[in-house]
């Protein structure tokens, strides 16, 4: 029996950071991580920085994809990942950005520890083959 | 750092408050992880303490926006608390959307309140196992009340809120038909019982249904509790004419009268009076009996709008309430050790049917004794008897050795 897989779904946060309430890619995104076998939690809108920290700590996630379209993302990431330091929770959680994000702030976002950022026009599957390569497996 | 040094480093940063510990214990229960079984039973011995409330009810009855509210108000108290919210998962993919988490809206950025989303992941007995086990993690941690949520709907999530001290069951109103289908199950677990979204048309019309039927699963379990002996003691000269007439006296009584009668009124009436009786008078003077007699609980109906927060004390007033009758009263330890009692049954039904599952791969697999069986060459009974006999022979063998 392959239980070992079956009973490790990869578990992801998706989530929608500050004032953006434009949440259909983050809707679309999550069912093709379902669909995917992955187990999503889903964060809901306008969500503060903290707020999604507390999140992707208690729930434990493997993978944490924020999503935004507000052009915020210099301000809102950072505080995000400086949360997760703060927890001790950055070293294993993948975090990927989804959204509207300038070519030179794609950089400074990598920098920062963003593992990739994905724009418009990115398939489905490709999303999903870069969780599925790059979700830390913790024990 | 060995496996075993990992884990007691988890253990010991789970005590010390680590909220990353908590989670990562959580996740290796979740998923069964090699070794978690150490860490449940180290965490063991540190709980007992919290207070466990199950929340369960039919989908949309507003148990997630509920619970938020809860999570609010206990806060508020000063108690600490911890969420587990039960979803159920594709059985296609596997996958889950866990969107219980979407309503946690007034405790945002509170540390102190651990949501904490599990999905169904098609494993159905084990589910309530690693519920209990999760909710050990949060009561060792020193969570002060542990709420569980999940959809009111068969078995598997009755095996789930039985977890719970306290069991609360939403009800919308207006659904006269989930009323109906909480008779099924679901009705005999709940202490409390929650009209949601009591603004709406027809909440009065659910919160009589529920008396209703609340009055009589406690007359029934009086009925059989008590047997024609006990009705004999109240009745004095009446006995006769009471026992002619029998438990016809709830069938006489008109469907309001039922909202207010306690249940200890049956017994205690001749029957002749049942028709002078004033409903109002007596509905007072039955939540006074109620309340009085420490030995029983009567389920209680609340009327809450979880959206707006109304009714939401008087609902952790009636938790707390409850709580405070299961320790009097000492069902809180009976409770406790029926919980455990089911816990290592679980157990050892899973236990064993691995030990057995293994057994018969090791013996060529299922498929090859279910061949054989096709070929009339030998019947299931022969084949559970050649599989499980050294098991046997192995356990009659240590009883040998004690009584020798």
């Amino acid at each position: 029996m392959s239980a070992e897989s079956e009973q490790r779904p990869i578990r992801c946060l998706v989530a929608k950071v500050g004032l953006d309430g434009h949440d259909r890619g983050a809707h679309v995104i999550s069912r093709a991580f379902r669909d995917a076998g992955f187990e999503v939690i889903y964060s809901g809108l306008h969500r503060a920085p903290d707020e999604i920290v507390q999140a992707a700590v208690q729930e434990d996630v493997d993978v944490l994809g924020i999503s935004i379209l507000s052009g915020a993302h210099n301000t809102l990431v950072p505080k995000v990942i400086e949360g997760l330091k703060e927890y001790g929770a950055f070293e294993d959680t993948l975090v990927i950005v989804g959204g509207i994000v300038p070519d030179d702030d794609k950089a400074e976002l990598k920098e920062l520890g963003v593992a990739q950022v994905f724009g418009p026009g990115t398939s489905m599957q490709e999303t999903i083959d870069f969780v599925r390569e790059n979700a830390p497996r913790h024990r | 750092m060995s496996e075993g040094q990992i884990q007691s480093d988890l253990v010991e940063r789970l005590l010390d408050g680590q909220h990353r510990a908590l989670a990562r214990v959580i996740t290796k229960i979740e998923n069964r992880s090699p070794g978690y079984r150490d860490l449940v039973s180290a965490l063991h011995e540190h709980t007992g303490d919290a207070s466990i409330i199950g929340v369960t009810g039919s989908p949309g009855a507003g148990k997630s926006t509920l619970v938020d509210k809860l999570a609010r108000e206990y806060r508020d108290r000063g108690l600490t608390v911890g969420v587990i919210a039960v979803d159920p998962s594709s059985p296609y993919s596997g996958g889950a959307v866990l969107g219980d988490r979407i309503r946690m809206a007034s405790t945002l950025g509170d540390m102190d309140v651990f949501f904490r989303s599990m999905s169904a992941r098609g494993q159905l007995g084990g589910l309530a196992t690693a519920t209990a086990d999760a909710i050990r993690a949060l009561d060792a941690f020193g969570k002060d009340r542990i709420i569980v949520e999940t959809v009111g709907a068969g078995q598997n999530e009755v095996d789930i809120v039985k977890t719970a001290d306290t069991v609360a069951v939403l009800v919308q109103p207006g659904s006269g038909d989930d009323v109906q289908m909480l008779k099924a199950g679901i009705l005999e677990i709940g202490d409390v019982f929650v009209v949601n979204k009591a603004d709406m048309e027809g909440a009065q019309r659910t919160v009589s249904e529920l008396e209703e039927m609340i009055h009589l699963r406690q007359s029934d379990t009086e009925r059989l509790a008590a047997g024609p002996e006990g009705h004999d003691v109240g009745h004095g000269e009446e006995v006769a004419d009471h026992h002619g007439h029998g438990h016809d006296d709830h069938a006489g009584h008109g469907h309001d009268d039922h909202a207010g009668h306690g249940h200890d009124d049956h017994a205690g009436h001749g029957h002749d009076d049942h028709a002078g009786h004033g409903h109002d008078g007596e509905s007072e003077g039955h939540s006074d009996d109620d309340a009085a007699d420490p030995e029983t609980w009567r389920p209680q109906v609340v009327e809450t709008v979880a959206t707006s927060g109304q009714g939401v004390d008087d609902l952790v007033d009636t938790f707390e309430r409850h709580r405070e009758f299961l320790v009097s009263s000492g069902r809180r330890a009976e409770r406790e050790r029926s919980r455990y009692a089911e816990e290592v049954r679980r157990l050892f039904e899973a236990d064993i049917s691995d030990l057995v599952e293994t057994e018969l791969d090791r013996l060529g697999g299922v498929d090859d004794f279910a061949a054989a069986i096709q070929r009339r060459e030998t019947d299931p009974y022969t084949v559970a008897d050649e599989v499980l006999d050294p098991v046997v022979d192995c356990l009659e063998a240590r009883h040998d050795g004690e009584t020798r």
